[in-house]
């Protein structure tokens, strides 16, 4: 590898390996869009345009009902996690306590811990207390992992946050519940969102905490198209995939574009 | 456990009970946690050293044995192709991320950079289901490469269902992780440093192997760390492009839960073994790495 270059205009083999790089990232993506607008399924080959494999999946009423418990499994434990990461992220900030560690180490598990690991656990743990697998013993499992990573993207915004801004509002007379909702939170705002927005796509991407949490009560949209795909190529599926892909990619944008406003906002 | 209340504040203030106020904040998040993550682990633990006693067994097995038994060969071999998986995903992806990372952080246009970082990592956001998905149409027999290849007048490669697509779609699922983690150390890399070693005669390739890679250690160690845990419990990309064959940790701990034959006391172990090689990993990082590849 070389020195950067003093002048701009030579291409660096850096440039040309990062092009074919960016064609590796970029490549399934496409391939999935080709293939859901081909009319012949089975080949690589062109066989005309067609929108009948979105159609298709559209009134696949199996694909809506799991897309909808999927849904509902993100909104509330993105919901719950919103709050008591949010909680969680400010109290280990403000207070030191004895075993602050262990609950610090303990909140950061869930990024690290293998998924399978975690869904192995969850799964022994509901049986063993006996509560009956359904829609809701996704979302508690779907909070463990939430939660952190909200507690994660708010505690990096905490950092640079400055302390003196809680004191001057209690100094001017707000109670500390006050400072809380009307100086703090407005400026974790940004970050809380992005979290969310994190958590969110997680949640909705998980297979393997779903499959061991869910039992015969509730397919999430993963399940439903893992059941579905193991066997064969289908062309639906590439359909399902492309929506899937434009939507978390409009999600994905809105998220940087907030993170990148807040930062610029801090930088001012 | 994280439950317990902080009892003693460290700042005292007059105005309000600050135990009360640590308490609402902590006591909700740590009360999930320790439910739903400590306790379940805690109860794994356990579950693993609960043998598997089939009736007619002449010899009681000991507590022990559902941790000898990862030490047959058959399972040595499952655990031998994650560990290879994971290895030669994180080379693969340091390989291929480095460069990357490189000309982003310091070769293209700056105003360009936080772009093209994004657009980088922008298909981590997609269903890591559907991109792995996505490579079946790719390296299948009648897939876009052989397609690719005949029309090249070249031999077709048969990939799918063997080693080569699992590494390819690992790659795949972990390369945007390496060149986040990778571009966040190079941008800090201090230029001057490469501007010194230029003007006391070092060629590029050993300012880079000199001066680049010591300075941007912390985060190859970071990016690494992540790649080859995440690879070493990866599920969906064996199970998906690696056929058969391809039986991985997480598929085998998945089949002792979920599968035909179970035994939650062997799978218990196995789970045991694999959170506690992480664990390794993470303290020999923290350990051996700098603060600033252990705060990532």
């Amino acid at each position: 590898m070389q020195a950067p270059s003093k002048n701009p205009i030579r291409i660096s083999w850096q440039a040309l390996f990062s092009v074919l790089m960016f064609g590796f990232m970029y490549l399934p993506i496409l391939v999935l869009g080709f293939y859901s607008f081909n009319q012949s399924p089975n080949s690589a080959q062109w066989g005309g345009f067609t929108l009948s494999w979105y159609v298709k999946f559209f009134n696949d009423s199996r694909i809506l009902s799991a897309l909808s418990d999927s849904l509902k499994v993100a909104f509330c434990a993105v919901g719950i996690s919103a709050i008591i990461g949010t909680l969680m992220a400010v109290g280990l900030a403000r207070y030191k306590f004895p075993g602050k560690q262990l609950y610090q180490g303990v909140s950061y598990l869930p990024l690290i811990i293998p998924d399978i690991a975690i869904a192995v656990s969850t799964l022994v743990f509901l049986a063993v207390i006996a509560v009956p697998l359904s829609l809701w013993t996704i979302v508690a499992a779907h909070t463990v992992f939430c939660l952190s990573y909200v507690a994660f993207v708010v505690s990096t915004r905490l950092v640079n946050l400055n302390p003196h801004l809680e004191e001057a509002a209690q100094d001017l007379g707000a109670t500390p519940y006050q400072s809380l909702v009307m100086v703090l939170l407005p400026e974790l705002m940004p970050a809380i969102v992005s979290g969310c927005l994190l958590a969110f796509v997680l949640s909705m991407d998980d297979f393997l905490i779903s499959s061991f949490t869910a039992g015969g009560g509730a397919t999430t949209l993963p399940m439903e198209i893992f059941s579905r795909i193991r066997t064969s190529v289908k062309p639906d599926i590439n359909a399902l995939s492309v929506v899937l892909m434009v939507t978390s990619g409009a999600v994905a944008l809105i998220a940087e574009t907030i993170r990148y406003r807040s930062e610029k906002k801090r930088l001012q | 456990m994280s439950t317990k209340a902080p009892s003693a504040p460290a700042q005292v203030q007059t105005s309000s009970p600050q135990w009360l106020q640590a308490l609402l904040l902590l006591a909700p998040a740590g009360i999930w946690l320790a439910l739903l993550l400590v306790i379940p682990t805690l109860l794994i633990f356990q579950l693993s050293l609960v043998p598997d006693i089939k009736p007619g067994d002449i010899v009681n097995p000991s507590g022990l044995d559902n941790y000898l038994r990862i030490f047959q060969p058959d399972v040595l071999k499952v655990i031998g192709r994650s560990l290879l998986f994971a290895i030669g995903t994180t080379l693969l992806c340091l390989l291929m991320g480095f460069p990357v990372a490189y000309w982003i952080a310091l070769l293209s246009p700056k105003r360009w950079r936080n772009l093209l970082l994004l657009a980088f990592v922008l298909p981590l956001w997609t269903s890591s289901l559907l991109r792995s998905y996505a490579w079946i149409s790719i390296l299948r027999p009648t897939g876009v490469l052989n397609t690719l290849l005949t029309s090249l007048h070249l031999p077709t490669l048969d990939l799918l269902n063997r080693s080569p697509a699992v590494l390819i779609g690992m790659t795949y699922s972990l390369l945007p992780y390496m060149v986040l983690i990778l571009y966040a150390s190079l941008e800090k890399l201090d230029r001057r440093f490469l501007e010194a070693a230029a003007d006391l005669g070092a060629t590029p390739p050993q300012a880079f192997w000199k001066v680049t890679v010591p300075q941007t250690l912390p985060g190859i160690a970071a990016g690494s760390l992540l790649v080859f845990i995440t690879g070493l419990g990866d599920f969906i990309n064996p199970e998906l492009l690696g056929g058969t064959s391809s039986m991985t940790a997480a598929r085998l701990i998945y089949n002792q839960f979920l599968g035909a034959t179970q035994n939650w006391g062997f799978g218990s172990a196995l789970s045991m073994v694999l959170i506690l090689a992480v664990s390794l990993a993470i303290a020999l990082l923290i350990k051996y790495g700098d603060k600033n590849a252990s705060s990532l």
